[in-house]
């Protein structure tokens, strides 16, 4: 064997050693959640995931009122999240004067780094207040008397809910779904680019049909990136979801996510039916994002499909 | 690139090291009790030279740590049943009080003028009276003017000591509660909004018109907000104070606790504030380094011959003397190091 | 779509109504992207201002730098948060970042055939939303359990563990999206293949790699969750990583969870100070990474 090629089986090894680390991780993690809610699995066995009693007291649990939390609020962060990372993606790469570039790029990725506790304690110290005040009585007036959709906005104007930590949530993913589109954004030949000018197209053709569809892969990374961070967020959701195990149909209720129950209970939870029943709410939220990622990629494998038809 | 590696595995190794030298011991538990623990322990290594580093974890994580032994003592606002006690072979031991306090916000009532009794109390919580001028309110506060509007009730969201002494209160007041609800550190409310810690529901109460919550003693005067009077068990109708908290503690018997499990609420005692509690430390009975649990011991000491002046200026309730001279006979008796000699 | 490709040049004729449409569309579109970005602006600018409105006066004491985490009623600051912090943060990155790079490296570069990287990328996904709590309590039970003590070690592990996914997501898409022809020229010349990666794939794709990394930093230098049972926190000074670790976040957390006006003031103080902190690593590795360009 000549030294190249073995430097090169060297290397991939490695790599593949890492990329095994990283599998191995997880399957410990998991490992040691199951072991930890073995007596919340055994008591509730299935029923745990449809349950929406929550009582301490009596020891009788179930997840219910959490996974839809979690599901809601990460929904509303998508909904919001995902056109406005686009547009300022967008803006980043194909408008903005390039000295402002930097700085602007620099501006949205600082989003990231303020701290979620901090998101947390402006959410229920500064927007809750306004969103009392002058948002959720004008959502409730305005589009509370809808049929159907009119009953997510119902109920008392408290500040606090699905809605806030939704919004709350979308602030907190933007940045990590805009840095990875522009910068995905950034890597497209300019040779692609520049033929679809050629043709005429304008700035908004080329985005929407040649850059997105050849960023594709990268975008849904990003989005990925920030679903996880939703999914996952737990300071933030704690301080304005309302904390209350209550299944409700209006965004203006009290509701909570399995993070923030974790959060909030985990430090005082006394006796293993318990302790065991927070763990394994976060046994469920991996299963979720599981299934939520599942549900993805078989959506991209589609999207291919359907291109490689039209081709 | 040599020098540069040397560098940095040398400060490597210093970041590794031998463990401190310094018989540091670490503590970890309830969050009530968190500031003053803290002053103590800045106030104590300025005179000793030791560091006792307290973090506060919530009292679940604290009984958890010193049932792993990861930590030197652990505390919890919610004292320990004494067959748990004897289980886990550990002693436990209340250092301060502090109590819930009611507070509200409704427009034109001053703090104290609101009189608020514990079947009361557990109604509002249990969502039966929902409006303030109702007659059972109204019965209690003749000439008050109270509003026709509706009562929003707030709770702590997060597990909290705090919230196991009220709902503990609330069990003994009304039973119904009892066995709707139930105590705990964290119940399934009937009723209202959660928020979280203390600085949570306080903010929640300042806001939300005509609102009513629950926050610790602390937070009542650092945020100047409007508490009620409550009726105790003699009938009287008792303002929040540190006299009120002490009265609670004097009243009771420690001696005649086992374990000393005794919880506050609902005292004898014509000034006792009706919803206060004592935070406790927990100690594995015998140590395995008896060193380490010296040096707690130590600290306590310490903190309950010197310390009661910087408890007060937080707006904690020092330990009665003879609790403390209880306290330090239980050392005397209750820790052995592992051959069986006294620790204290 | 049959209008962009059209060889007539009246498609492009200002007379032409499909012309006009399609223009409006674009000056609207690229109207809603600008507004975007002030959507997020407004935001940031919202929250800054916040922090440093509450913050600023306790940023620019010098005792916050130089002295440590005080009692309710003294004076103090935040040195052995700051430090601990910085050596937390630190270690992380450096044990995480390679981890993450190298499992990305082989996501891209190698992972065409077999199992191993269809599985590893989307177990990494699953790890990327696991609420950092869950990773504070995996560290705990196989770490800080076994040795009896919590420790700066455990708290550094903790969050490597946060910034692995972090750093093989964004590093595995932007090799990803590195053009082949690249890697076929390399080759072409004759380059193996370790080489062709670590000079050509690589530096192409640094930028976005860089960008994986900060914003792993930025994630991990808020996180209270995971440093609770693992670092736990220390009230003096004390950079041995074998006892309990004092860090910014759950300094932070827990003053600002107290009733009292001074630790408040010290908490909104570290919070602009860890934002501004991040602020100024993305601007110093960026004009590092960028020199090139």
């Amino acid at each position: 064997m000549r030294p190249a090629r073995w430097k090169d089986v060297a290397f991939e090894q490695l790599t593949r050693l890492f990329a095994l680390l990283v599998l191995g991780i997880l399957a410990a993690i998991l490992v040691a959640l199951v072991l930890e809610s073995r007596p919340s699995l055994d008591k509730f066995g299935l029923a745990f995931l449809w349950h929406a009693e929550w009582d301490p007291v009596q020891e009788r649990f179930g997840a219910l009122v959490p996974i839809y939390g979690t599901l809601g609020t990460s929904l509303i962060a998508m909904l919001i999240g995902i056109p406005v990372s686009f547009g300022i993606a967008l803006f980043l790469t194909e408008l903005s004067p390039a000295w402002l570039k930097r700085p602007l790029g620099t501006a949205i990725e600082l989003l990231a780094a303020i701290p979620s506790i901090i998101y947390g304690m402006w959410g229920l110290f500064v927007l809750a207040p306004l969103f009392q005040a002058h948002v959720q009585p004008a959502l409730i007036e305005s589009l509370g008397a809808l049929p159907l959709a009119g009953a997510l906005f119902q109920g008392p104007p408290l500040g606090i809910g699905m809605l806030t930590a939704g919004l709350i949530l979308s602030i907190m993913v933007i940045p990590f779904i805009a840095a990875v589109m522009r910068d995905v954004f950034d890597l497209v030949p300019a040779l692609l680019k520049e033929s679809a000018y050629g043709l005429g197209a304008t700035t908004w053709e080329v985005m929407w049909k040649v850059v997105l569809p050849y960023t594709k892969v990268g975008v849904i990374g990003g989005i990925m990136l920030g679903l996880g961070r939703a999914l996952g967020e737990t300071m933030a959701v704690t301080f304005v979801i309302g904390n209350a195990h209550q299944l409700s149909k209006s965004l203006m209720a009290p509701g909570n996510s399995i993070a923030s129950a974790l959060a909030n209970e985990f430090t005082e939870a006394v006796g293993d039916v318990y302790f065991s029943a927070l763990i394994e709410l976060g046994l469920i939220l991996f299963l979720l994002t599981t299934v939520v990622l599942a549900l993805a990629k078989l959506l991209l494998l589609r999207l291919a499909r359907r291109e490689g038809a039209r081709a | 690139m040599l020098r540069r590696l040397i560098g940095a595995a040398s400060i490597a190794a210093g970041l590794i090291g031998a463990p401190a030298l310094a018989a540091d011991i670490t503590g970890a538990g309830a969050t009530f009790p968190y500031p003053i623990y803290a002053k103590w322990a800045d106030a104590y290594k300025k005179s000793t030279g030791i560091g006792v580093n307290y973090q506060s974890i919530g009292s679940g994580g604290g009984i958890k740590q010193i049932t792993a032994k990861t930590v030197d003592f652990g505390a919890s606002d919610m004292p320990l049943k004494p067959d748990e006690l004897d289980r886990s072979g550990m002693i436990q031991f209340p250092t301060v009080i502090g109590g819930d306090v009611p507070v509200v916000n409704l427009r034109e009532i001053a703090p104290g003028q609101l009189r608020l009794s514990g079947p009361l109390l557990a109604e509002i919580y249990l969502g039966k009276i929902r409006k303030w001028n109702h007659p059972a309110i109204a019965a209690l506060n003749p000439g008050v003017g109270l509003p026709a509007t509706d009562i929003n009730v707030v709770h702590r969201s997060d597990g909290s000591g705090t919230t196991f002494i009220w709902t503990n209160y609330l069990s003994k007041m009304s039973p119904e509660w009892k066995s709707a609800v139930g105590e705990g550190a964290s119940v399934n409310w009937p009723a209202g909004v959660g928020g979280k810690g203390n600085e949570g529901v306080a903010s929640y109460v300042q806001r939300i018109e005509g609102s009513i919550g629950y926050v610790e003693y602390a937070y009542v005067l650092q945020n100047k907000m409007t508490y009620a009077r409550v009726k105790n068990r003699e009938g009287s109708f008792v303002a929040p104070s540190a006299k009120a908290f002490q009265a609670a503690a004097a009243g009771a018997d420690w001696k005649a606790a086992p374990g000393m499990y005794l919880i506050l609420t609902d005292a004898p005692g014509k000034d006792a504030w009706p919803i206060a509690g004592a935070t406790f430390i927990l100690m594995h009975k015998t140590q395995e380094k008896p060193e380490s649990a010296r040096q707690v011991l130590k600290f306590f000491d310490w903190a309950f011959t010197q310390g009661d002046r910087l408890a007060q200026e937080l707006d904690y309730v020092p330990m009665p003397d003879p609790v403390v001279r209880l306290i330090q006979t239980n050392w005397k008796s209750q820790l052995k190091d592992p051959s069986g000699n006294p620790v204290y | 779509m049959s209008a962009v490709v059209s060889p007539m040049t009246s498609a492009i004729s200002p007379a032409n109504p499909l012309y006009r449409s399609r223009k409006r569309v674009n000056v609207f579109m690229l109207g809603v992207s600008g507004l975007a970005l002030v959507f997020g602006l407004c935001w940031l600018l919202w929250i800054l201002g916040t922090l440093f409105y509450e913050g600023g006066h306790a940023l620019a004491r010098a005792a916050l730098y130089f002295e440590m985490t005080p009692p309710p009623g003294a004076d103090g600051g935040l040195a052995n948060a700051i430090a601990g912090s910085a050596v937390l943060i630190a270690v992380a990155t450096l044990l995480g970042t390679p981890v993450g790079i190298l499992t990305g490296t082989y996501l891209a570069e190698f992972g065409k055939r077999g199992w191993i990287a269809p599985a590893t990328r989307f177990i990494n996904d699953v790890l990327l939303s696991a609420p950092s709590i869950v990773i504070g309590l995996f560290v705990y039970s196989v770490y800080v359990v076994r040795v009896k003590h919590f420790s700066g070690w455990a708290g550094a592990l903790a969050l490597a563990l946060v910034v692995i996914p972090v750093v093989v997501r964004t590093s595995d898409d932007m090799l990803r999206l590195v053009p082949n022809s690249l890697r076929e020229a390399a080759a072409a010349l004759g380059c193996p293949a370790w080489k062709m990666i670590l000079s050509v794939t690589y530096p192409a794709a640094r930028t976005g790699i860089v960008t994986g990394v900060l914003l792993a930093v930025a994630r991990i230098s808020g996180e209270t969750a995971p440093l609770l049972f693992t670092a736990l926190n220390n009230q003096f000074w004390s950079l041995d990583l074998n006892q309990p670790t004092a860090n910014l976040p759950t300094v932070i957390f827990q003053f600002a969870m107290s009733p009292y006006k001074d630790w408040h003031r010290l908490a909104w103080g570290g919070a602009a100070l860890i934002t501004l902190t991040v602020l100024a690593l993305n601007i110093l590795a960026r004009s590092l990474f960028r020199r090139k360009d």
